[in-house]
């Protein structure tokens, strides 16, 4: 178990900024905190070991400290609405999915203190409850049937608040034989003290959270003076407005509007807005949705739905811990708050080290003389695997692992506190898929030391941590470089790399939204020199929002290796109204940027790499200076080989360059490194590595029309072997020859001629 | 219809998996037999619990629902991730066949 953890307020910063870090400690009341840089994060004993470099700050020396929670769970709220004292009915489209979990909210005026007030849910079943609180006590009026998941109905929901008289009329929108959930009822409960605020799909707790949250959609809540009939609801819905009926409309959310914001407008006569917290998921389709558009930005009468779940989290609001102004001279890297509170053992860890990077500084005239060469810290893979669980959420991950699915004490943390949030590749408790990931929470995973049940066997590090074994060879071999972060490149595009001559990615760069993807292609374009260092890079598209800073949004559309797949008609991202999923499906396959494209995966072993023909070329002379092996990477950390957990290869009809070079090739693979599902129709029985050799690695080279270049190593486990042999192999020589020459500014050839 | 592990057919396999419980390359029919033990069918999923990564290893049990907590067996520790392993199996290839496997993995042949 953790006893300590936290995250930074950003994931980059300049030096002389302030960062600040917040911090939950489980454990006494203090703890240390250092400022560190991270060379390399892997404990394994077979390789390096733990590297971190302490760098004096203010950060350093004692700290108080306490526990923090958070508070997850997706609602709107209307703070300012007015108490609903007179006679109203609610009319809502609403569609359930995670019936068995008991008082959920629909619609509450409810002031948790006192015990008073409206509160509409659903209670453990699924059956529609109005309760009412006042002077006589409290009151619950229980619908006799109960709701189908995901099944729409149309829910009339009158309430005299004086008399204390309550109607439920719930209609199936779809009718099926032998089926009877169908409600009319009228309840007779207390009269209603009261209570102003308005809330969906949660109420305020006494504690000040907000709790009792809905898992669901719902659509077109609409609020009307009086007591009306069901029939009324179709009447409501139509267009243009009844004018009869807007002169008793008290309000009318219309959530297809400003669907790329957390505001849910109200077209009623007094304007009352809802907010939306805690991101729930927006441009869904609506009860009304036909399949005849299956863009919400050209139809959006038909995404008029807005999905709920009690476990969405935007923004954990831990306080800060601890607030540190960068030294002005800190050189750009990466970097973490070391944070302790006493000795680790068997059941408790009791350190964290909370990641972030240092950017170089912006304004020129603090920038000095910069290095050539530039990390693009992977920020959204990182964010889309943040506090990744299907270990968790997601049974028969042994299968695939090969091996038993591995806990560290992080592991059984996250178990014990889903309110963490979902990574992209998680469901929602209702089964739905995580579409958003935000960084302003613990992100367990994004932290050196951490050894996932995911990464391959051995050093079973995946994302960040296994970034650290490019890091530490970095160091090795005394390159400086600068790190550009995802999120920095999406803010500041083509400008931030363009004083670049050589960008290296780190192991497993998935995660691109249009401005990234755009950018990086610009700086190819111009004559950078790209070392793509690791595998399955470029293949997901995502979006970010100016109104969520600090989230990232992901449709899983269509095609692709989907650990949850989007509904149909879901496809479009809600920050931005792009057609999201796969880079691929929209005409630029990862080949298009890298040269090479996403072709295999499988998380047990790695293998090596065979030398090809082409590595004879002269164009590829200087990759294997010093190299004369036959087998490349027959070793490493990561699966015990540089050809491991998800490989790439040339495919020219993909957009590979028709000038790529095969250098060498992986084979040996086992039978669990599988041939990824775009890669055939129908389904052929050699998927495995071990009968399939289009599952293979492909390490590659080519020149660009500009005089740059692409180098990838088609692998996340290459920089696994890079520190084998005390860094004296053929995986870390090729790597180096490549920086080299690389960092030469004298062109590549462009012609045939030019050679 | 999955195949159904049989001790007569399988008992073959145990020696090549107590000789290398995590391997790339085990064979076709070892492979067969460890993806059916595998195969989750519901109730509690084991898991393998670093105690201190690299060193200390125990056998957990993951319920369905995340309401319930994770079973710790703190009682047996494993030096290593393939002692666990071969612990693991020991159990599955008992509840599958009936049969006790009275081999140590650290007794192992190879």
């Amino acid at each position: 178990m953790l006893k300590i953890t936290g995250y930074p307020d950003r994931y980059s910063a300049e030096p002389g900024e302030r960062i600040e870090f917040k911090v939950s400690l489980e454990e006494g009341n203090s703890f240390e905190a250092r400022l560190v840089r991270v060379i390399h994060g892997d404990a394994n004993p077979r390789g390096p070991g733990l590297k971190f470099r302490h760098i004096p700050s203010g950060a350093d020396g004692r700290h108080s400290g306490f526990t923090q929670s958070i508070d997850a769970g997706s609602f709107m709220s209307v703070p300012d609405f007015p108490a609903l004292g007179e006679p109203f009915t609610f009319f809502v489209m609403i569609w359930p999915t995670l019936t068995r979990r008991d008082d959920q909210t629909i619609l509450a005026q409810w002031d948790a203190a006192a015990g008073t007030g409206l509160h509409m849910g659903l209670k453990a079943g699924g059956f529609v409850t109005v309760t009412i609180g006042g002077s006589q006590g409290v009151k619950q009026a229980i619908a006799p049937k109960a709701m189908v998941e995901r099944q729409w109905y149309a829910l009339a929901i009158g309430i005299d608040p004086r008399k204390g008289v309550a109607r439920i009329d719930q209609s199936p929108i779809m009718h099926y034989a032998m089926s009877d959930d169908r409600v009319a009822e009228e309840f007779s409960l207390v009269s209603a003290a009261s209570a102003a605020g308005l809330w969906m799909a949660g109420t305020p707790l006494a504690d000040g959270s907000v709790g009792r949250h809905f898992d669901g959609k719902l659509d077109s809540p609409i609020l009307i003076a009086g007591l009306h009939s069901a029939s009324l609801h179709d009447r409501l819905l139509a267009r243009p407005h009844d004018v009869e009926l807007c002169k008793h409309l008290i309000a009318h959310w219309d959530f297809s509007q400003r669907i790329d914001s957390p505001v849910a407008v109200d077209i009623g006569p007094y304007g009352r807005d809802g907010v939306l917290g805690n991101l729930p998921t927006r441009g869904m389709k609506g009860w009304n949705w036909t399949g005849e558009e299956h863009a919400w930005t050209r139809k959006p009468e038909h995404y008029g739905a807005i999905h709920f779940h009690s476990d969405d989290l935007y923004d954990a609001s831990w306080k800060t811990a601890v607030s540190v102004a960068l030294p002005e001279d800190l050189p750009s890297g990466p970097y973490a708050l070391h944070v302790h509170c006493g000795e680790s053992d068997a059941h408790a860890t009791r350190e964290d080290y909370i990641s972030f990077f240092v950017t170089p500084p912006k304004r020129p005239t603090k920038r000095g003389e910069r290095p050539k060469l530039c990390f693009l810290a992977p920020t959204c893979s990182y964010i889309a695997y943040a506090n990744h669980a299907e270990h968790i959420t997601a049974r028969g991950v042994e299968i695939l692992m090969n091996r038993m699915v591995h806990f560290g004490h992080s592991d059984l943390w996250m178990y014990d506190h889903p309110e963490l949030g979902g990574s992209l590749y998680d469901t929602h408790s209702d089964g739905s898929g995580v579409a958003y990931s935000s960084r302003l929470r613990p992100v367990l995973n994004f932290k050196a030391q951490y050894h996932s049940w995911l990464g391959g066997h051995g050093s079973a590090v995946y994302q960040y941590n296994a970034d650290t074994h490019l890091f530490d060879w970095l160091e090795e071999k005394r390159v400086a470089y600068d790190v550009i972060t995802d999120e920095d490149l999406h803010a500041g595009g083509l400008a931030l790399i363009e004083p670049y001559d050589v960008i290296m990615t780190g192991t497993h760069p998935e995660y691109h939204s249009t401005v990234m993807w755009d950018a990086m292609k610009a700086w190819v374009d111009r004559g950078g020199r790209l070392m793509y260092m690791g595998g399955n890079g470029w293949y997901w598209r995502v979006a970010f929002s100016a109104h969520w800073p600090g989230a990232m949004e992901l449709r899983r559309a269509e095609d692709g290796i989907r650990p949850w797949i989007a509904e149909p008609g879901e496809y479009y991202h809600s920050f931005n109204g792009e057609y999201g999923g796969l880079w691929r499906r929209i005409g630029r396959a990862p080949n298009v940027m890298a040269g090479v494209g996403f072709i295999a995966q499988g998380f047990d072993f790695s293998s090596y790499y065979r030398r090809a023909p082409d590595a004879d070329d002269p164009r590829a002379r200087f990759i294997f200076d010093g190299v004369p092996e036959e087998i490349i990477g027959d070793f490493g950390l990561v699966g015990g080989g540089a050809a491991g957990i998800e490989l790439d290869c040339i495919t020219t009809a993909l957009g590979s360059p028709t000038n790529m070079l095969r250098l060498a090739s992986s084979e040996g693979h086992s039978g669990l490194m599988l041939l990824v599902n775009e890669e055939f129709g129908p389904v052929p029985p050699n998927l495995g590595g071990d009968q399939n050799d289009r599952v293979r690695a492909d390490l590659a080279f080519g020149e660009t029309p500009a005089g740059g270049a692409l180098f990838a190593t088609s692998s996340i486990a290459w920089c696994g072997a890079l520190s084998h042999n005390a860094y004296d192999n053929n995986v870390s020589r090729i790597t180096e020859n490549v920086l080299r020459r690389f960092l030469d500014p004298k062109p590549f050839p462009t012609s045939l001629d030019s050679g | 219809m999955v195949y159904k592990i049989a001790a007569e057919a399988d008992r073959q396999y145990i020696e090549e998996f107590r000789n290398n419980p995590i391997a790339p390359h085990h064979s076709p029919g070892l492979q067969r037999l460890l993806n059916v033990m595998r195969m989750y069918r519901g109730g509690d999923q084991y898991i393998l619990i670093a105690r201190r990564e690299f060193h200390d290893y125990v056998i957990g049990r993951m319920p369905p629902l995340r309401d319930d907590p994770i079973v710790i067996e703190d009682d047996v520790a494993f030096a290593s991730r393939e002692a666990a392993e071969w612990e693991l199996f020991c159990r599955r290839w008992r509840e599958q066949t009936g049969e006790i496997i009275n081999e140590l993995y650290e007794d192992k042949t190879a």
